[in-house]
């Protein structure tokens, strides 16, 4: 049914971590690797070694650059999956009712032996977050790991999605973002978690934590090694002293 | 965002088909037997060419059927029973003129406003998208509406009138464009909020996901042909209305034949324009559509 629901009783999402990610695409290589061998159709690739490789993948990774009014500039990466929104508009155009909301979760999902592989559900995501799998014809999109985070045949540090599992930095976090006392509301409400888009009305469960304002290395007053350091030579002589005044008139 | 040929041909075709539809369903005209039989072939023929191109550009066109389900949130399953409800009450409309000679009046009405419908909810799957500005406007509906009653104004023969809608078509058209090319830059989506890194500095896209190319940008970064646009909208205007018009004014019924095959390609043209000049909002993460 692609009517959404008035609430969900959990509201599971991720936060990311501006601040802290480093940009080593190990979440989507592991997204991928999962993703491929799990829930739903396979992730495939086009050409793979040949020289235009394209492929499906739910997680990627950019890179900006923010330049500040003062100071040097900084470069931020920026990994980006489904954000699960509240007022997801890929759910309400999706015409076969493939594309759904869970109720007791909030993760949005593809029935994908329903889905006709029409595209508009990524047409009306701002995100770029679903992508039309070119071999199987039907809508690929981040499943928040719904086949890890509930699997009890994993051993409990594994139940949640590869992504977070996988990050090397600790900068992607797993939880419940409409429980106030989780620990992801609380990083959320202490950094200043924020929404991509917020114009869009989505009302994305994701939240982004901004990078921490940058340590300015202040000029020092008095450089004790300054004298030290002083030129030797104030004025040229001998040869160079005359190139120079013969330049001066060339 | 990528025009894909399968959805121009069927939104052009469709929007003439179900126009003409719409004008045989008011009984303008409302012919019987042989001539009933012709305008009614016609009429189907562009009407379901058109929804069947439509499939062309699904990943699973052998599910088609359950698009007709979700009527309650998505307009592209209103777009879909719209059609099948149309086509169903048009059917029986035209038997009973072609071989009964009987005009079953309220029927046709029924008929005529589902055509509108049709036409109607294939504007809205557009211009619902926020993502896509230059969609996102009621006038996106005027053109289809527009465009579709004059194209089967010119068919059904009803020339005065065809001359009319042509020339509300045009302006619907110009005013359409006008508006579009401000659409991205005077909304509120932009690098800045689509990174929420606005508050830090200005914001550049360095690097992007990967060298090579994607679904995203194949589908919605679609940027060739741009440079063209001015003379395709120039050929749009100039095929699409002003040489039917021109055509239609001495009276003759044989030039309605130019007049159509001139109106398809300037349609066309419009269509094909509306799908590789309109920007996603997807485009700026990575760093195109910047002002």
């Amino acid at each position: 049914m692609t009517q959404l629901p008035e609430s969900t009783q959990k509201k599971l999402g991720l936060v990311i971590d501006l601040d802290t990610c480093v940009g080593c695409h190990a979440c989507v290589v592991s997204c991928k690797g999962w993703n491929t061998e799990n829930y739903g159709a396979p992730l495939s690739d086009q050409n793979p070694y040949g020289a235009d490789p394209v492929g499906t993948f739910l997680n990627r990774v950019h890179s900006y650059e923010v330049q500040p009014e003062a100071g040097p500039a900084q470069l931020i990466h920026f990994p980006k999956s489904c954000l699960h929104c509240e007022d997801a508009p890929c759910v309400t155009v999706c015409p076969t009712g493939a594309s759904y909301k869970r109720v007791e979760d909030g993760i949005v999902l593809v029935n994908e032996d329903h889905c006709i592989g029409c595209g508009l559900c990524a047409w009306a995501c701002p995100y770029g977050a679903r992508e039309l799998d070119a071999a199987e014809g039907v809508m690929k999109k981040c499943t928040l790991c719904v086949d890890r985070i509930y699997n009890e045949n994993l051993p409990e540090e594994d139940r949640e999605p590869s992504c977070v599992r996988t990050c090397p930095a600790g900068a992607r976090h797993f939880g419940d973002l409409a429980d106030p006392d989780s620990d992801v509301s609380q990083l959320v409400a202490e950094r200043g978690g924020m929404d991509l888009m917020p114009e869009q009305d989505t009302k994305p469960v994701n939240k982004y934590l901004p990078p921490r304002p940058k340590d300015r290395i202040a000029e020092p007053e008095f450089d004790a090694l300054a004298p030290y350091l002083k030129p030797v030579a104030e004025e040229p002589k001998g040869f160079v002293s005359w190139l120079d005044k013969m330049l001066e008139k060339v | 965002m990528h025009p894909a040929p399968s959805v121009i041909v069927f939104t052009t075709l469709s929007g003439l088909g179900f126009g003409l539809l719409f004008w045989l369903g008011v009984g303008l005209p409302a012919p019987t037997g042989w001539a009933g039989f012709g305008f009614f072939i016609m009429a189907f023929a562009l009407s379901v060419g058109g929804l069947l191109a439509s499939t062309f550009h699904l990943g699973r066109p052998e599910r088609a059927w359950r698009a007709l389900t979700q009527w309650q949130s998505s307009w592209l399953s209103r777009e879909g029973i719209c059609a099948v409800a149309c086509l169903l009450v048009m059917g029986l409309y035209a038997v009973g003129l072609v071989l009964f000679g009987v005009r079953l009046t309220v029927l046709g009405y029924i008929g005529a406003m589902l055509a509108l419908g049709t036409v109607f909810t294939t504007s809205m799957i557009y211009a619902q998208l926020k993502t896509v500005p230059r969609w996102n406007t009621p006038l996106t509906s005027a053109l289809f509406l527009s465009l579709s009653l004059a194209g089967g104004g010119l068919l059904s023969g009803n020339q005065e009138l065809a001359v009319f809608l042509l020339l509300v078509a045009a302006a619907v058209q110009i005013a359409w464009w006008m508006l579009g090319d401000t659409a991205f830059s005077n909304g509120r989506t932009n690098l800045a909020t689509a990174t929420g890194l606005g508050e830090t500095g200005r914001v550049r896209a360095f690097e992007p996901p990967h060298t090579g190319t994607n679904y995203l940008l194949k589908e919605f970064v679609h940027e060739v042909g741009r440079k063209h646009a001015l003379k395709l909208r120039g050929i749009a205007i100039a095929a699409g209305f002003v040489l039917p018009v021109v055509l239609l004014l001495p009276g003759s019924l044989w030039l309605i034949v130019p007049a159509v095959l001139f109106h398809l390609g300037g349609v066309a043209a419009s269509r094909w324009l509306f799908f590789a000049e309109a920007e996603h909002v997807v485009g700026l993460y990575y760093g195109k559509r910047e002002a």
